[in-house]
């Protein structure tokens, strides 16, 4: 009943569920700098910016950002050890890492210095945004939940149960994997990447369209059958499933 | 004086003079050994003989008297034995035996005197050395006991002289043979170095010299060979590349600035949107290829070899194949797994994925007939010491000739060239392979290519 209601309040297009943000941007390239600030302010964020390593260490010390994005490479003190000193002096504000070495090992540095994610250079702006949105989140969640809600769709991660409108949806593991995934970003678009490395666990680009297929397969499956479709595509970045 | 400087100082010149010092001292050590074993051996002997006849005929004196001692020496001196004998009178005069007077040494008792000796030698008169032991009698009279020394004297002098001998002829020869070796060892060191000079100046194309001979230093020549050899050929490889990158970069920039300046030219709002569209697509395609070539660079130069770890390559290809199941369905095709038990390496998970993902994805896009949907096999198993892992498909498969010049970078094959691609795909899996230990087979599937993975099988130490 609960879920008819919810259909019933948002039924128009499909908008993210966006909370405004304070974001750090640790960027020694001034013009790419400025370029995601001014990326994340039409977002509906607030960045502040800091030039050096150094600078970077100190605001992000006051603790008041939601989110990091530091460069891997920056002048007086380089990116892993900023995330590093943090880390040890017990701040958690979760970090993005940008690098224009984009390998699998350097990943995997990155990320045990403390680092939430990692991305490599260049990227798109929508991949960078739907990352740092899902890290801001990350803070946010509650993820003793063993009931995950989006829309009218629901999901039990004890039973693996998938119910829409109260009908149950058969899914192959993969596929529950695949929606447990967007459900959890649920109003949030996460893109082929996000699946690729969250879903798949694989850090390189397959070339092809197999994420596509795979979400034309999960599509079939939720969707078919209702009148409003919950998992949208969204052009040029990825994919969201309605939260509501 | 300049090149007898620089022998001096070579090793080999070096371990030659080390060599002769320890060669002399053992050479001395084993005459001086035999010296002393013969010669000083053979004078106690003597020593001990005269003293032993001197108590005898004291023995005789005491006992028998004047006669009795005069009697024995007389007889012994008829012997011609090389021994000395004289019984002289308190006045000194000659009572018995072959010496005429007393040595002018023999003065106190019970004492060894050395003096000289002319011995008749037909009718020569030699001078010969002699050793005797000089004793008083009761009633001042005096014996002198000796021998004739000289053939002992002789000897110990050849024996000294072979020493003095020997070590001069090992020093010569040793020194003379030392700065020889390293004359020989330095001027083919020049040669070396040399060479290396002439490449360093450009002459890509020298080589070390080869004396033909096998040793160390031909061995070390032709190791620099084969270096020099694989520098060049990773060099062309390197100019190929680069040519290829250009031209492979060089095509889509052109058709982004074609589509830019038609825009721009049109000045129309739609069209400007159209060919930012355009160019964001096509950027985005040159950093894929981009990033293709970073990554086959990586693996061929084994970077990441320290990411290898145990695991079951069995997880990866069902994974991968799971990825790409409803895509060959979507297409109207198949994708079937043969494969069962493990299938234990040390790999790159992700590498190893990548790998089989593109094999996989050239085969959807390759391997089928025209008008045909793809049928994939993707098998594992074991065969001795390696895994296999093997995409087949039914497509057209690739030549004989073909399939050593696919793997390069940036190679297309006509049929291949009308759909997207970046020729980079099996290069990366060569490469892939290669810092796995392993290798990639390309084959016959009759028909249809069968791409082979082919991986050292890791036992775990138990």
């Amino acid at each position: 009943m609960q879920a008819m209601a919810q259909e019933e309040t948002t039924e128009t297009k499909p908008e993210t569920t966006r909370r405004s943000m304070r974001i750090l941007v640790i960027e020694d390239d001034r013009e790419a700098a400025s370029w995601l600030i001014r990326g994340l302010a039409e977002s509906g964020h607030v960045a502040d910016h800091a030039a050096d390593g150094e600078e970077g260490l100190n605001l992000a010390m006051e603790g008041v950002h939601d989110v990091l994005i530091v460069d891997r490479m920056l002048p007086k003190l380089d990116g892993l050890s900023i995330v590093r000193s943090l880390r040890e002096a017990g701040i958690k504000t979760p970090a993005l890492i940008l690098s224009a070495l984009g390998d699998v090992d350097e990943r995997v540095k990155g990320l045990r210095a403390g680092g939430d994610d990692y991305l490599g250079k260049p990227y798109a702006f929508a991949e960078l945004l739907a990352r740092v949105e899902g890290l801001g989140r990350r803070k946010a969640d509650q993820p003793q939940e063993t009931r995950l809600r989006a829309a009218d769709l629901e999901i039990d991660l004890l039973t693996r149960n998938v119910t829409r409108l109260g009908r149950p949806i058969v899914l192959q593991p993969r596929e529950f994997k695949l929606l447990e995934y967007l459900v959890r970003n649920a109003g949030h678009i996460v893109t082929r990447t996000m699946l690729l490395e969250n879903v798949w666990d694989y850090h390189f680009d397959p070339q092809t369209n197999v994420i596509d297929v795979h979400i034309s397969r999960l599509r079939s499956k939720i969707d078919k059958g209702f009148e409003e479709p919950i998992l949208q595509t969204v052009r040029g970045a990825g994919y969201m499933i309605r939260a509501t | 004086m300049q090149l007898n400087y620089k022998i001096l100082q070579t090793s080999t010149f070096r371990l030659s003079a080390l060599y002769l010092l320890l060669f002399a001292i053992s050479v001395a050590a084993l005459l001086g050994y035999i010296y002393l074993n013969t010669t000083v051996l053979l004078e106690r002997q003597t020593d001990d003989t005269i003293r032993a006849e001197v108590q005898g005929l004291a023995d005789q004196y005491r006992l028998r008297g004047l006669a009795g001692i005069i009697e024995t020496i007389q007889r012994r001196s008829r012997e011609d034995t090389g021994s000395i004998y004289l019984l002289a009178d308190p006045n000194n005069k000659a009572v018995a035996g072959n010496l005429d007077t007393l040595p002018n040494q023999a003065t106190t008792d019970s004492e060894w005197i050395e003096f000289a000796l002319d011995v008749k030698h037909g009718g020569l008169v030699e001078q010969h050395e002699a050793r005797a032991f000089h004793a008083d009698l009761t009633g001042n009279y005096e014996l002198v006991v000796g021998r004739d020394v000289e053939p002992l004297r002789q000897f110990a002098g050849i024996i000294r002289g072979t020493v003095y001998w020997a070590l001069g002829i090992a020093l010569v020869l040793g020194l003379g043979g030392g700065l020889l070796m390293s004359r020989n060892f330095l001027r083919r060191v020049d040669a070396i170095t040399e060479a290396s000079r002439s490449i360093m100046d450009g002459n890509m194309a020298g080589r070390m010299p080869v004396s033909g001979s096998g040793d160390e230093l031909d061995r070390l020549a032709l190791a620099l060979n084969a270096m020099l050899e694989q520098i060049e050929r990773l060099m062309a490889g390197m100019k190929e590349v680069s040519s290829n990158v250009a031209h492979d970069l060089k095509t889509p920039l052109t058709r982004i600035k074609a589509n830019v300046e038609s825009a721009l030219r049109s000045g129309n709002d739609e069209e400007y949107r159209e060919a930012l569209e355009k160019t964001v697509e096509e950027s985005d395609r040159l950093l894929q290829t981009f990033n293709a070539l970073l990554s086959i660079t990586r693996a061929e130069s084994g970077q990441s070899r320290s990411g290898l770890e145990p695991l079951d390559a069995r997880a990866i290809l069902d994974d991968v194949a799971e990825l790409y199941e409803p895509m060959a369905e979507e297409l109207g095709g198949g994708l079937v797994v043969e494969a069962d038990g493990e299938l234990p390496v040390m790999a790159d998970r992700q590498l190893l994925a990548q790998a089989l993902n593109n094999l996989i994805d050239n085969a959807l896009k390759y391997g089928a007939k025209e008008g045909e949907a793809p049928q994939i096999t993707v098998s594992g198993r074991v065969d001795g010491d390696k895994v296999v892992i093997a995409v087949g498909d039914r497509g057209d498969g690739i030549s004989e000739q073909d399939r050593e010049h696919v793997v390069e970078r940036f190679v297309r094959l006509d049929s291949s060239r009308s759909r997207p691609g970046n020729g980079l795909g099996l290069s990366l899996v060569s490469g892939v392979m290669k810092l796995h230990g392993g290798s990639l087979q390309l084959g016959d599937n009759h028909p249809g290519l069968l791409a082979k993975l082919v991986l050292p099988l890791h036992r775990a130490a138990s």
